[in-house]
């Protein structure tokens, strides 16, 4: 994997990282129902499921506390009705969340005017949506500069611009073809253009990948992981595929009836799966491609060592060659001491899903 | 009716107690009948109780005309400058100073136009459309209703953006204000569909008085809701994630209206703009009565004088406006853009639009030799024909030949079928009406519809329009059975067979955008002035609908529905029967309700044929110019209209609801 986070500790998901806080959701509530203000407002902020019951309210994300650090991918995972879109909605205020406090940069996105909210969008937050909303109307370099063209840049400027991301996302030679003349791929790749066409610091995906075809959803993820490798947003990432999740993932958040129940590593949703229905979206994951050696690791003995592996290296990326080296590997971060040891046996009993419960050592 | 005896099974007893119910008002409306000797004024109402409303509104429109004729006057003199140049410039000449130096600049050639037709249509839909739309305004000018023909679209082309403009704007108040869509536009509109097009006639007549500025308004106020009905439901029906992008994309209200909504919502809008286009010809030939002139104006005059030849000249030159009207604004909704070259500021504006340049230099080019060759003025008398004489002949020939046959189908039909109708209608109790309408109303939609349509009901009986009411009840109703009998078989048919559906399809395309005056023409040949015509006439205006919606609601029960019929053993009988019908029921009601007021709007048209209903009431006030008497008829009709279109979404709504 291309983008293993840095130094992210196995055990908590979110204390050491050291880089700065763009976006955060401080028990952010969206209820709807009448009378949802008054209701969350005379509670300060604290209900229960059967609260909201009683009071004929349904709660599409309640007490939703989440802090998206600058630079990560940020998913959001949870099955259709589960308020995911919802939650993202709120963060980018399209929809106005019921309770609580939504930050950008530490300012309350709530709290500030219109003017600024559209200053905000035109030249901070960029979306790429499930069904593309490619306006049919314009042809694909018309609809990359579109966001350019409603801040008034001229014409020149902004096909320029266009044309630069255009190349970005390899639809050179596309640019005079209407949507309805694309492919599905081909025209997320447009929503992606267009999205960053306002070189935006946070990057919302709604479901991007979900109304593609299989084949060309693994293609566009990688393109995706591409992309960030240059360009580095910050990026809150919607999905309901696990898989998907896993494969794009610095973190993630599962969400279950407007609830997040857990936030962590892939890893730590696999390893330490906070609930049962956490650990049954994580029963099918090929766990060698989530967990790091650092997890399976015991302290290291007094035999020999065939090599030397990384405590964030994947399992998978070593697995073939500490199999056939019939010997344990050492886990040390650089040239440093070895913190422990990969015993082929734990490898072989993590591929064969012997630890189902996986604990570490 | 298979869902009937499905819903008496599974929901026995509301059903009994509904049938009960009825039984029992039944009863109740016949001891109403009976005892009409004793208690008369529930049959007739009584004369000493009629409301005057017309009499109010006779004061108050002369009130606004006393006290307006500023803001009226002013009104006229501002549409009259587009107006005029329009029709100067299409059809009369420019005059330029009075007296002996004055000289004329000429209206376009008739060349030029047809030239630009069909190079319009080369532009829109390719060579067929470009030969079709050429092809119906050569035989416009050959026919000798050039100069008709081109006031009526000069009319036209000066009301329909001005119906498009403020349609659209309406319809985005509409959309932003859920309370001015509910209480303000939904009923608004609702009344202008229904009114009769004669009674909007009267207002105008005696505000802006007898000429094209009246004419032309009102065709815009006629030609307007579905401009407004295609903009609310063209915005409703943008993605939410076409308007979440707007948002994200940092677009100030204004622009994500008109950058993003609007252009989404293309598509419908366009439709609403077709509609506009083919409503305000339809609007404009009956506008002839009240001073738009035009091909309307032909037909009047030769309907008038029975001399049926010219009015099928006429006639068939308003159908050949029409049906190029409307494809070419077909194809002009469903032309996309396919442009993929790169397109630079240097690039010569011919290039860009050839048709366009090209439309425009025959255009000034044939009407600059105009002005020194005859020709290409006016349409030479020598190569014009008329087909007068042989329609005439046409005619005559039926007439002799099959006189007997038509004759005993006509009186027939009169003695047997409309009298009885008729003498029924006619003596029904209004108050029974009012009560069973009222009951009717509360069984599908509650206390609020039918405190509505027993409202409406009781003012039809007291305005003091009772009979005439039942008279128009009588006919439409006839109209609309037959209708139905001759729509939903071929529907039904239709839905079964693509290769009938493909023959059939032309024939209620064309049916549709026909101005209804054309249906009264071919049938007054043959059948003479009086019901019969009447209602042979809206049955053929009226049938589309039935077809329309019939097959429209057979075909889109979901496949995985019939398939489940057919695996679970059903025959293609069963499978009809049992699935597609029941599910297409909801449909074909609203198919049902369709025909009903289009049925309603031709009987008032076939008052200038001589019967004897609310029709006629309000053509005997045009041409009195009585306001009051005009426009109360004209509400008695848009009621009847209503109550129908109530009732009939009520119960479709209800069958929808069950049908989940």
């Amino acid at each position: 994997m291309t983008i293993a986070s840095q130094e992210t500790p196995v055990v908590a998901g979110k204390s050491k990282d050291s880089r700065p806080i763009k976006l955060a959701c401080r028990n952010v509530w969206k209820l709807f129902g009448s009378g949802a203000q008054d209701f969350i407002r005379r509670r300060d902020g604290k209900a229960s499921s059967a609260e909201l019951v009683e009071a004929g309210l349904v709660g599409a994300a309640r007490a939703i506390d989440l802090e998206i650090r600058q630079g990560e991918i940020f998913i959001i995972m949870g099955l259709s009705g589960s308020g995911k879109s919802t939650l993202v909605r709120c963060m980018s205020r399209l929809v106005e969340p019921t309770y609580g406090k939504v930050e950008f940069e530490g300012k309350d996105l709530l709290s500030i005017s219109d003017a600024e909210l559209i200053e905000l969008r035109r030249h901070r937050m960029g979306m790429v949506f499930q069904n593309f909303a490619l306006l049919p109307h314009l042809n694909v370099l018309e609809n990359i500069a579109f966001p350019l063209s409603v801040q008034g840049i001229g014409r020149a400027e902004r096909e320029a611009r266009a044309r630069d991301v255009i190349d970005l996302v390899g639809l050179r030679g596309r640019e005079h073809f209407y949507p309805r003349e694309l492919s599905g791929g081909q025209q997320q790749r447009v929503g992606i253009a267009r999205s960053l066409a306002t070189k935006p610091e946070i990057w919302f995906l709604d479901e991007p990948f979900s109304a593609l075809d299989p084949l060309i959803r693994r293609e566009m993820q990688d393109e995706l992981m591409r992309l960030q490798s240059v360009l580095k947003k910050t990026i809150v990432f919607i999905t309901h595929d696990f898989d998907e999740a896993i494969r794009l993932a610095d973190r993630i958040a599962i969400m279950k009836d407007g609830e997040v129940i857990q936030i962590g590593t892939p890893e730590e949703l696999v390893v330490k799966p906070a609930t049962d229905y956490v650990a049954e979206f994580t029963r099918d994951v090929q766990r060698a491609k989530v967990i790091s050696a650092r997890s399976i690791m015991r302290p290291a003995g007094k035999g020999q060592h065939a090599g030397t592996v990384s405590p964030d290296a994947r399992v998978a990326s070593f697995s073939a060659e500490i199999i056939a080296a019939k010997k344990p590997f050492a886990v040390a971060s650089g040239a440093g001491k070895p913190i422990g040891e990969v015993t082929p046996e734990a490898v072989i009993n993590l591929l064969a899903g012997l630890d189902n419960r996986g604990a570490p050592a | 009716m298979t869902i009937a005896a499905d819903a008496g099974t599974v929901r026995a007893r509301p059903v009994q107690t509904w049938l009960a119910i009825w039984a029992a008002a039944l009863a109740i409306v016949l001891a109403m009948f009976l005892a009409r000797s004793v208690v008369p004024w529930t049959v007739n109402y009584p004369a000493w109780a009629v409301v005057p409303v017309d009499d109010w509104i006779s004061w108050l429109m002369n009130w606004l005309k006393v006290n307006l004729s500023w803001l009226t006057r002013s009104i006229t003199a501002v549409f009259g400058v587009p107006l005029d140049f329009a029709l100067d410039l299409l059809a009369k000449n420019f005059k330029i100073g009075t007296g002996a130096d004055a000289f004329t600049l000429p209206r376009l050639s008739w060349v030029g136009i047809v030239a630009a037709a069909f190079l319009a249509g080369r532009a829109f839909g390719g060579m067929r459309l470009a030969l079709l739309s050429g092809g119906l305004f050569l035989y416009i000018a050959l026919f000798g209703k050039w100069t008709s023909a081109m006031l009526t679209l000069g009319l036209i082309a000066i009301a329909v953006p001005f119906c498009i403009a403020t349609g659209l704007f309406v319809g985005i108040w509409a959309w932003k204000r859920p309370w001015v869509e509910k209480y303000l536009v939904l009923p608004a509109l609702d009344l202008m569909q229904t009114i009769p097009t004669f009674a909007y006639l009267i207002p105008m007549l005696l505000l802006f008085g007898n000429s094209p500025v009246s004419a032309m308004i009102a065709t815009a106020i006629f030609a307007t809701p579905p401009m407004v009905r295609a903009t609310m439901l063209g915005l409703a029906r943008v993605p939410t994630e076409i308007s979440e992008f707007g948002e994200m994309a940092g677009c100030t209200p204004r622009q994500k209206l008109w950058r993003v909504l609007l252009p989404s919502a293309r598509p419908t809008l366009m439709v609403g703009v077709n509609q506009v286009i083919m409503l305000a010809l339809n609007m404009v030939i009956i506008a002839s009565m009240i001073g738009a002139g035009g091909l309307g104006y032909d037909v009047l005059l030769a309907l008038r004088a029975l001399k049926v030849g010219e009015a099928m000249e006429a006639g068939l030159a308003i159908v050949a406006l029409a049906i190029a009207l409307d494809r070419l604004s077909q194809a002009a909704a469903r032309r996309q853009s396919e442009y993929h070259g790169e397109l630079t500021d240097g690039q010569s504006f011919w290039v860009r639009h050839p048709n366009l340049t090209l439309a425009a230099i025959l255009l000034i080019g044939t009407t600059l030799a105009s002005l020194a060759i005859s020709f290409f003025a006016d349409v030479p008398k020598a190569i014009t024909f008329t087909t007068a004489p042989a329609w005439r002949i046409a005619l005559n020939w039926i007439t002799v030949n099959f006189f007997d046959v038509i004759e005993a189908f006509r009186v027939f039909l009169i003695l047997y079928v409309l009298n009885p109708v008729r003498a029924f209608c006619e003596g029904f109790p209004w108050l029974g009406a009012v009560f069973l309408l009222g009951l009717a109303g509360w069984q599908f939609g509650g206390a609020r519809l039918a405190l509505l349509v027993a409202a409406l009901t009781a003012f039809c009986a007291m305005v003091g329009l009772w009979e005439k009411t039942m008279a128009t009840v009588y006919l439409t109703g006839i109209s609309v059975v037959v209708a139905c009998l001759i729509g939903i078989p071929l529907g039904l048919a239709a839905s079964r067979s693509d290769r009938f559906e493909k023959i059939i399809t032309p024939f209620i395309d064309t049916l549709q955008v026909l101005p209804s005056f054309c249906f009264i023409i071919p049938v007054v040949m043959l059948f003479r002035v009086g019901d019969v015509t009447a209602m042979i006439a809206t049955v053929a205006f009226a049938v589309v609908p039935a077809i329309r919606y019939t097959n429209h609601g057979i075909r889109q029960v979901p496949p995985a529905l019939i398939e489940a019929a057919v695996v679970s053993g059903c025959t293609r009988r069963q499978t009809f029967w049992k699935v597609q019908l029941p599910l297409a029921l909801p449909e074909i009601m609203l198919g049902i309700n369709q025909t009903i007021l289009m049925a309603l709007a031709m009987i008032i048209i076939c008052a200038m044929i001589g019967t004897r209903d609310l029709g006629q009431e309000v053509f005997i006030a045009l041409s009195k110019a009585d306001a009051g008497r005009g426009i109360v008829a004209g509400l008695a009709i848009a009621f009847i209209g209503i109550i129908a279109d109530r009732l009939f979404n009520a119960w479709s709504a209800r069958a929808r609801a069950r049908l989940g």
